[in-house]
């Protein structure tokens, strides 16, 4: 068999194998397994890439591996499971990014002489995809860690001027590729472009709100799968290109659950700028009567329930206290309880986010339920404990003027009981007012979700 | 058929059997999904090797460092933060 056959069934088994390793991730049970497998196919691509092709400097590449690996490495041991929308986000950022780069080193070795072709066309999508990519979730990452805030950024006229920016790079790019049919590209109007498609990004997200999240890193997952495949174009590799794919597909399925979860469209998520707490009409807030209880009167409740669903949120993670609310559901099942978990799609800031929280503490998987898995159950149920959560209970979804009208909704207020944990009766994201905190029979528990878990644990003991 | 249409064949037909495959991965294994295939797109490495591999001058060697390093974080940070969720996933 001669070299570059070899290499080329190199990179076949090597897709053949990322296939099988997603394939495998549709099951908890297998899915570690698959993740292996992935990781396995790309060390083959990467062997294949290193034996196919004539490498003039090998130290350079080795300085760039050995530092990517070992922040790479890092940074996935050190990283809390609460900061992984962040971190997901971050390394989202460098994959969009490398591709843009491998795109901007092509253009350099073609002699910066872009013609209409698909190898030039694709070397400036590959920047245009891969920029906004690295832009976007550094931003991401940015609202994510609190670095910047977590309410959308606007300004006036804000999708305009998108608008014209991306107007003006297809204008860019028709130039940069008109001028090559001739001379060598200007490295300036290459430059621009370049720059063009970093602003973009950053202005793409800016306007979006921390709830809404989950959408955005799904849709940069998505993009920095394409600009992997656009990378694959450019230099005619096809394990890139299948790649790239599947991972572009899988950001875009999110992206659609995400969306149906919150009943919006990706348009309006993308250019809404929806919610936010800072231009809330606080007046009306704490005006109503609500029931508040403590720690004790809470575990008496839940103690003596039959059936518990627990309902968590974004403030769980925030608080840190999914082991003590593993405690709690222990010592429930200790007693008798049946306790079960309800999770909404778009709980927490990424797809499967309280998922992998309560993984972390040791709730088993077959203890989570989906939405539609266990929304009929809540008239059947004594008690809800809601930790953290406040959009995805709010039964203003159902009223068709909200403006969260028509989001599937966890429907936790058709309980016997319902016990909201929360600091204070402030709005959720959709900044609007929770009828559901002063029904009848709902128990305000006010205090930091962390706090107030180790104070359940002490008094159920005491039952 | 040349190599560009080529290239748009295998990549149509690569999103439809990743739409058949991640359609059927539960909500529960989400993140890890999203995560795995975040170090999956770090597969542009390959392009990164290739640029790098055959750079001239110092500013193509920067950039082609600057493209392993970048994918090289999101590939063994991806499949590593991938593993260590997963193991977390326990049944009753």
């Amino acid at each position: 068999m001669n070299a570059s056959l070899m290499v080329e069934v190199l990179y076949l088994i090597s897709a053949i194998l990322f296939v099988m390793g997603i394939k495998r991730l549709q099951s908890p049970v297998t899915a570690r397994g698959g993740n292996a497998l992935a990781a396995f196919a790309m060390l083959l691509a990467i062997i294949a890439t290193l034996l196919g092709n004539e490498v003039l400097s090998w130290w350079g590449i080795l300085v760039g591996v050995l530092i990517g690996s070992l922040v790479g490495g890092v940074a996935a041991r050190m990283v809390q499971m609460t900061a992984m929308p962040q971190m997901v986000g971050l390394f989202n950022g460098f994959g969009g990014g490398a591709s843009a780069l491998v795109a901007a080193a092509e253009f350099l070795r073609s002699g910066s002489h872009l013609v209409v072709d698909s190898h030039g066309i694709t070397i400036l999508l590959g920047i245009l995809i891969g920029g906004v990519t690295f832009s976007g979730s550094m931003i991401a990452f940015a609202k994510l860690q609190g670095l910047l805030t977590g309410n959308p950024i606007t300004f006036p006229a804000q999708n305009f001027v998108n608008a014209v920016i991306f107007l003006g790079m297809l204008a860019l790019g028709v130039l940069t590729l008109g001028v090559g049919a001739h001379v060598a590209t200007p490295p300036t109007l290459f430059t621009i472009f370049s720059a063009a498609a970093l602003l973009l990004g950053i202005l793409l997200v800016i306007p979006i709100g921390g709830a809404d999240m989950p959408v955005v890193i799904s849709l940069l997952n998505s993009y920095s799968g394409l600009a992997a495949s656009a990378a694959g174009f450019i230099i005619g590799n096809m394990v890139l290109i299948i790649s790239g794919a599947l991972v572009g597909a899988s950001g875009l399925i999110l992206t659609q659950i995400m969306c149906k979860g919150m009943n919006r469209s990706l348009a309006n998520v993308a250019f809404g700028a929806f919610g936010g707490t800072a231009h809330v009409d606080r007046s009306q807030i704490g005006k109503r009567p609500v029931r508040s209880a403590d720690a004790e009167q809470v575990a008496m409740v839940l103690a003596y329930a039959n059936s518990v669903i627990v309902v968590p949120g974004y403030g769980l993670a925030v608080a840190q206290a999914q082991h003590e609310l593993r405690k709690v559901a222990d010592l429930l099942e200790e007693r008798g309880v049946d306790v079960r978990f309800a999770i909404h799609p778009v709980a927490g800031r990424m797809p499967g986010h309280m998922n992998v929280l309560l993984a972390e503490a040791d709730v088993p998987y077959d203890k989570l339920y989906d939405l539609d898995e266990i929304n009929d159950d809540f008239a059947k149920t004594d008690v809800v404990l809601v930790v953290g959560a406040n959009d995805v209970v709010n039964p203003a979804a159902r009223d068709p003027d909200s403006a969260i009208a028509g989001m599937p909704i966890l429907d936790v207020d058709k309980a016997k009981t319902v016990i909201i944990m929360k600091r204070s009766l402030s709005p959720g994201f959709a900044g609007i007012d929770n009828a559901l905190f002063y029904m009848d029979h709902t128990l305000m528990f006010f205090g930091d979700a962390k706090r107030s878990m180790s104070d359940l644990v002490r008094e159920i003991r005491e039952v | 058929m040349g190599e560009l249409m080529m290239g748009i064949y295998v990549f149509v037909l690569a999103t439809l059997a990743g739409r058949e495959l991640i359609t059927k991965v539960p909500p529960t294994l989400h993140t890890p999904l999203m995560s795995g295939a975040n170090a999956i797109s770090g597969i542009s490495i390959v392009g990164a090797l290739v640029v790098a591999g055959q750079a001239s001058g110092t500013t193509q060697t920067v950039l082609g460092i600057l493209a392993i390093a970048m994918a090289m974080i999101n590939v063994v940070g991806g499949f590593m933060v991938t593993d260590r969720m997963l193991k977390m996933f326990k049944r009753r």
